[in-house]
């Protein structure tokens, strides 16, 4: 067997469950490193778990996360803990302390997945996994293939001891309703901040309509629901009426690349807009789909793929920023209405679905753990090589997931770099 | 052959209520071998632990656990040394079948003798342990190399670092100035003297400059470079190595209709560095100031040898040139011509930043030509410009071409910048528009030579900050590579596994088919034209083991003879239209955990088939197919991942090369007179859980129209 470092300095702190956040704890791992992985979720898998697929391939996420967990499941110099979130971190490089606190998930390592506590759970709630757009029970598996393999049950809607029917159903004694919360230091000689992304809120965008219209969505519903795993099993139908989808119109750019909402440009909407077209034609023959962008960024090898749907004849692309998502007062159809940089005039496109192609907003955006520091726009502030601090994937940058996998290697890189300079005792 | 097993079949998670434990515990009990049988309740939680006590007590070299998947409790179910064999009773059967009928206790009970039998045949694996070099060969001293040289020696490792030029730093010598990624905007220098020296004053580097590779060698943890330098011939060990050997600009020839090798006054991006630097910018013609300047993006329709290199750098290289033409002359002004501005991301900041610049002008269109102007020199530049719908003239002393980065990879002689002596060729293999990437996302270093690791240009377009980023990430693949090959453990995707193949040469008939089809090139050949394995180079993967054609390959715990074996003790009711047998091979990395999450979602497959995992398509031997389809399987499916341009196999053509397996099957079909259809390749994808059901079921169907295989009974 590899040999495995004592924990403590030899330790490296991975906050965030990610894709960036696996890869980083599973390459310092396996290069020999103990490293403690800490998710604010009751599951690993982070934002590209719920991706249906990934461009340019047009490849399932759940395939590399699939071997990622066998790794871990193999690895144990790797400490998960879920349903858990760093609250601070005092120290310095080669010795940090970081306080997290640990669960509760109301449910133990005892569960078998056995599904008797959903069977009985009384409740239902809203899956966030799903954007909102499905319901799971109270005592629900979070995802189909979940890491850790384990049940979770949603304190927001848990009637607790009011209840208890899923304690009584277990045979496996894996149900505690008066778990705790407890807090835990870990010590570790770096840290690699990897917290990702959350959509940027298209409410905030008024003239797109979200939240107007159900048949306005935004990116990641439109992943659920070309989803196995999702809402429709699929399909891709209009969420007013499931009737499937005949024409689509993507709007690129929606809340990025804007004074008043983003300012940046979340990198990868332009690329996952297409994807998802190719899902659209792939599964309705019969549909149109409308891109409207102001600049398609698929850069390099990306330009092929972009070719490939562009030159699809079910595809127009029209540059232009849209002014307007409305709603027809005849036909009750959305209509688009958009600039045409090219063409010249106003267009306006009647389609039954309209997806809004929101941003990136870095998870720590609103209040990082004392002791990570953040720039203008949310994302983490990566230090000077000599600093214990470090970032990889969208905490850093909107980033794509080839990019995201080489900042988590190269981060995993630097922290054992910091932690075998750094002399045992300083 | 293991001679003392123990089997354990749990009833929990439903399994109890779907089959009959107890009759699966007797069947056990009868079979060759088993000395102990138990069952529980739950044997992943307390009675764990009479796993454990009865390997030592009733010294059993092998345990086969009927339960849950083997893709969960693995670590509860680890009795290393000890072979433990996992029975899928769970999710291949409880969670995906009517319970308590005949069909599911004969699937159950087939399951179970297949365990066994495949326990029979497994040995636990002898580690290759070796000494390893405990260094690194890195080829290429610019940003990326320099980089990766830096972390390996942080991390402890001595570093050779070879560099071609008689200066280390690579590219970035030729930048005037760089780009801007953070407020206030300003363009910055970057310090390559600093860049280098921090790499070189490290211990643990030495650098060699005015060499270059003329050959590498031998396996990861043990590789031999034949370097040439200004001392004559030298050779270095190393226990991994990376490619940083960077980029070429695009070939001049693909921009002559814009007048670059054309025009004087039209030069490359690379040029524009060269006459920046220089001072005052002036006119390469006639030395005249330089007042006004367009940049072409070169991203349009007719830029295909262009397009694969350009995008991310390439704009923000036209940005930050438009940015040093208005910093030396304020009263100069700068067009650029382009169709989509690749900022992504933050860079998208400094865009914004420029356009707030006066003196630049974006025209956004296709340029249509560039010719020399009338009568004081200078160009003439006519582009459509789609915001006013007709074309402009732009009259301006200097164009600049904006040139993408060609990695060296896709070069013609690029096999000679760092040439492998490996029987299957001395370039590096290469992933679209030849990059030395690997065709995976998740695991962009895992290329088709373990241990040779590519970083900064020559593996993906990108900037010098992205590229440092690379650097180090490839140091510790490295790092890694060597830390698995001292334990004589496997790397990706088979991580820590110990066997490696096993070769009976006294059958072995000299094809070299082995040696051509390993995708990751393990096995070379020796005087006699026999495969030779270099342990540390291979991933465990088994496409030899099925390549082989006399069968001569195996693993100790994974061979032609156990999944032979496992066909063998299915039971096959003769005469019965109703009970027909379909054996399923199913790749462990995507089918697999597709059938498990069939039981998850508690949806229904037919008990008709018998599922055996295996590690790769690629990895099933003709014989075993054969064998299955002669002794009087009535089908015979095989699961796996998609192939092609955007395959999915993580051996990389695993689920291909089944072709060639495919056609010795349809041969033995033939000479049996049995329909071809009874064999077929089912492509099937992890998220495929919710279409596997139809799939198969449609399969059966199609087996049972045929009716049963009229090769049962003999």
């Amino acid at each position: 067997m590899s040999t495995v470092s004592e924990a403590g300095q030899d330790a490296i702190l991975v906050i965030g469950g990610g894709i960036a956040g696996i890869t980083a704890a599973l390459e310092a791992a396996e290069a020999g490193m103990s490293v403690y992985l800490v998710e604010r979720n009751p599951n690993l898998g982070g934002r590209v778990a719920q991706l249906a697929r990934y461009f340019p391939k047009l490849c399932p996420p759940s395939c590399g996360l699939e071997i990622n967990y066998q790794r871990l499941r193999d690895n144990r110099a790797v400490r998960v803990f879920t349903t858990s979130e760093v609250e601070s971190i005092t120290g310095g490089p080669g010795a940090y302390t970081a306080t997290v606190r640990v669960g509760p998930r109301y449910v133990t390592d005892r569960c078998t997945m056995c599904n008797a506590c959903a069977e009985v759970c009384p409740v239902d709630r809203p899956s966030a996994f799903d954007y909102g757009m499905t319901t799971t029970r109270t005592a629900y598996l979070p995802l189909e293939n979940p890491y850790p393999a384990r049940y979770a049950i949603d304190p927001a809607t848990c009637l607790f001891d009011e209840c208890a029917k899923c304690v009584e159903a277990c045979q496996y004694g894996a149900i505690d309703l008066h778990m705790q919360p407890q807090t835990v230091e870990l010590r570790a000689g770096a840290v690699i901040v990897a917290t990702g992304w959350r959509p940027y809120d298209a409410r905030a965008i008024t003239n797109l309509a979200f939240g107007h219209h159900p048949d306005v969505i935004t990116n990641v519903m439109m992943e659920r629901m070309a989803a196995e795993t999702g809402p429709t099993g699929g399909r891709i139908v209009r969420p007013s009426d499931g009737e499937p989808v005949r024409s689509v119109a993507f709007i690129q750019c929606a809340g990025s690349r804007d004074r008043l909402h983003l300012g940046y440009c979340s990198s990868i909407c332009c690329l996952a807009s297409l994807k998802e077209a190719s899902l659209v034609l792939e599964r309705n023959p019969e549909a149109q789909v409308h891109v409207f962008y102001i600049d398609l960024r698929t850069p390099g090898t990306y330009e092929a793929f972009a070719q490939r749907v562009l030159s699809d004849g079910r595809v127009r692309a029209v540059k232009g920023k849209v002014a307007d998502i409305l709603t027809d007062p005849g036909s009750g159809q959305l209509v688009v209405v958009a600039d045409d940089m090219v063409g010249g005039a106003m267009s306006r496109t009647p389609v039954d679905l309209v997806v809004l192609a929101t941003g990136m907003a870095p998870s720590l955006g609103d209040g990082p753990p004392t002791g990570v520091d953040i720039d203008e726009e949310g994302f983490v502030v990566e230090g000077t090589d000599t600093e214990g601090i470090l970032v990889a994937g969208c905490a850093r940058a909107p980033v794509d997931v080839a990019t995201t996998t080489v900042d988590a290697t190269a981060a995993a890189m630097r922290a054992i770099a910091l932690v075998r300079r750094t002399p045992v005792g300083a | 052959m293991s001679k003392r097993t123990g089997v354990y079949v749990c009833e929990g998670c439903g399994i109890g209520e779907c089959v009959n434990v107890a009759s699966l515990v007797e069947l056990a009990a009868g079979e060759p071998g088993v000395v102990v049988t138990r069952t529980s309740k739950a044997f992943c939680l307390e009675d764990s632990a009479r796993i454990a006590e009865d390997i030592g007590a009733e010294s059993l070299d092998a345990v086969v656990v009927a339960a849950c998947s083997p893709r969960v409790n693995r670590q509860v179910f680890d009795h290393r040394p000890t072979m433990v064999r996992r029975v899928n009773l769970r999710e291949h059967v409880a969670w995906s079948h009517a319970p308590q009928e005949e069909a599911t206790e004969e699937l159950a009970a087939d399951l179970l003798r297949m365990g066994i039998a495949a326990a029979r045949h497994m040995r636990p694996p002898v580690a290759n342990i070796q000494d390893c070099e405990r260094s690194v060969l890195v080829v290429g001293a610019g940003p990326a190399g320099l980089s990766a040289a830096l972390s390996a020696a942080e991390g402890g490792f001595a570093v050779t670092l070879v560099e071609r030029e008689a200066q280390a730093g690579g590219f970035p010598r030729r930048l005037a100035r760089t780009y801007p990624t953070r407020r206030p905007f300003d363009l910055g220098d970057v310090d390559v003297d600093g860049l280098v020296g921090r790499a070189v004053d490290h211990p643990g580097v030495t650098l060699l400059t005015s060499t270059h590779v003329t050959a590498v060698e031998g396996q990861p943890g043990r590789f031999t470079a034949t370097l040439q330098g200004p001392g004559g011939e030298s050779r270095v060990e190393a226990g991994a190595v990376i490619m940083a050997t960077g980029f070429e600009p695009v070939a001049t020839t693909h921009f002559a209709d814009y007048g670059l090798g054309v025009l004087p006054d039209v030069v490359s991006s690379l040029d524009m560095e060269d006459l920046c630097r220089a001072g005052a910018l002036r006119r390469p013609s006639d030395g005249e100031p330089v007042r006004r300047v367009a940049i072409l993006a070169c991203d349009g329709p007719r830029d295909s040898a262009n397009l694969p290199y350009s995008g991310a750098v390439t704009s923000m290289t036209a940005l930050k040139q438009a940015m040093l033409v208005r910093e030396r002359d304020p009263e100069s002004q700068v067009y650029i011509v382009y169709e989509d501005m690749q900022t992504p991301g933050r860079d998208e900041l400094y865009y914004r930043h420029v356009q707030e610049d006066h003196g630049v002008f974006f025209v956004r269109g296709n340029v249509r030509s560039v010719i020399a102007g009338n009568g004081a020199g200078g160009l003439v530049v006519t582009a459509e410009n789609s915001v006013l719908a007709r074309d402009v003239s732009l009259e301006v002393d200097l164009v600049v071409v904006t040139v993408g980065m060609v990695p060296r990879s896709a070069l013609p002689e690029s096999g000679e910048a760092m040439p492998l002596r490996y029987l299957q060729g001395t370039a590096m293999p290469t992933g679209k528009a030849g990059f030395a990437d690997s065709n995976f996302l998740c695991f962009p270093y895992e290329t088709r030579r373990t241990g040779i690791y590519a970083a900064g240009c020559v593996h993906r377009s990108q900037d010098i900050a992205q590229s440092r980023r690379d650097g180090a990430a490839a140091a510790l693949k490295a790092i890694q590579v060597v830390e698995k090959a001292s334990a004589g453990e496997a790397v990706h995707p088979r991580v820590g596994e110990l066997g490696f193949p096993q070769f009976f040469m006294q059958k072995c008939t000299a094809c070299g088919r082995c040696t051509q089809e390993c995708p990751f090139g393990a096995l070379e050949l020796d005087s006699q034209r026999h495969p030779v394995i270099n342990p540390n180079r291979c991933r465990r993967c088994g496409i030899c083991m099925g390549a082989c054609p006399v069968q001569v390959i195996s693993f100790p715990d994974y061979s032609v003879d156990q999944l032979s074996a496992m066909g063998k003790v299915v039971s096959l009711p003769e005469d019965d239209e109703e009970r027909m047998r379909i054996l399923v091979l199913a790749c462990e990395n995507d089918a697999y955990p597709a059938l498990d999450m069939v039981g998850i979602n508690r949806l229904r497959t037919p008990a008709t088939l018998r599922v055996v995992p295996v590690r790769c398509l690629g990895s099933v031997n003709s014989v075993v197919v054969n064998d299955a389809v002669q002794r009087g399987f009535d089908g015979v499916a095989l699961l796996g991942c998609r192939s092609g341009d955007d395959y999915q196999c993580h051996f990389i053509q695993g689920s291909q090369l089944l072709g060639t397996r495919m056609e010795n099957v349809r041969e033995t079909l033939g000479r049996l007179a049995l329909e071809p259809e009874r064999v077929q390749v089912l492509e099937t994808s992890i998220v495929d859980a919710r279409r596997l059901p139809g799939v198969l079921e449609a399969f059966a169907e199609e087996i049972r129209a045929l009716g049963p295989n009229p090769m049962k009974g003999f």
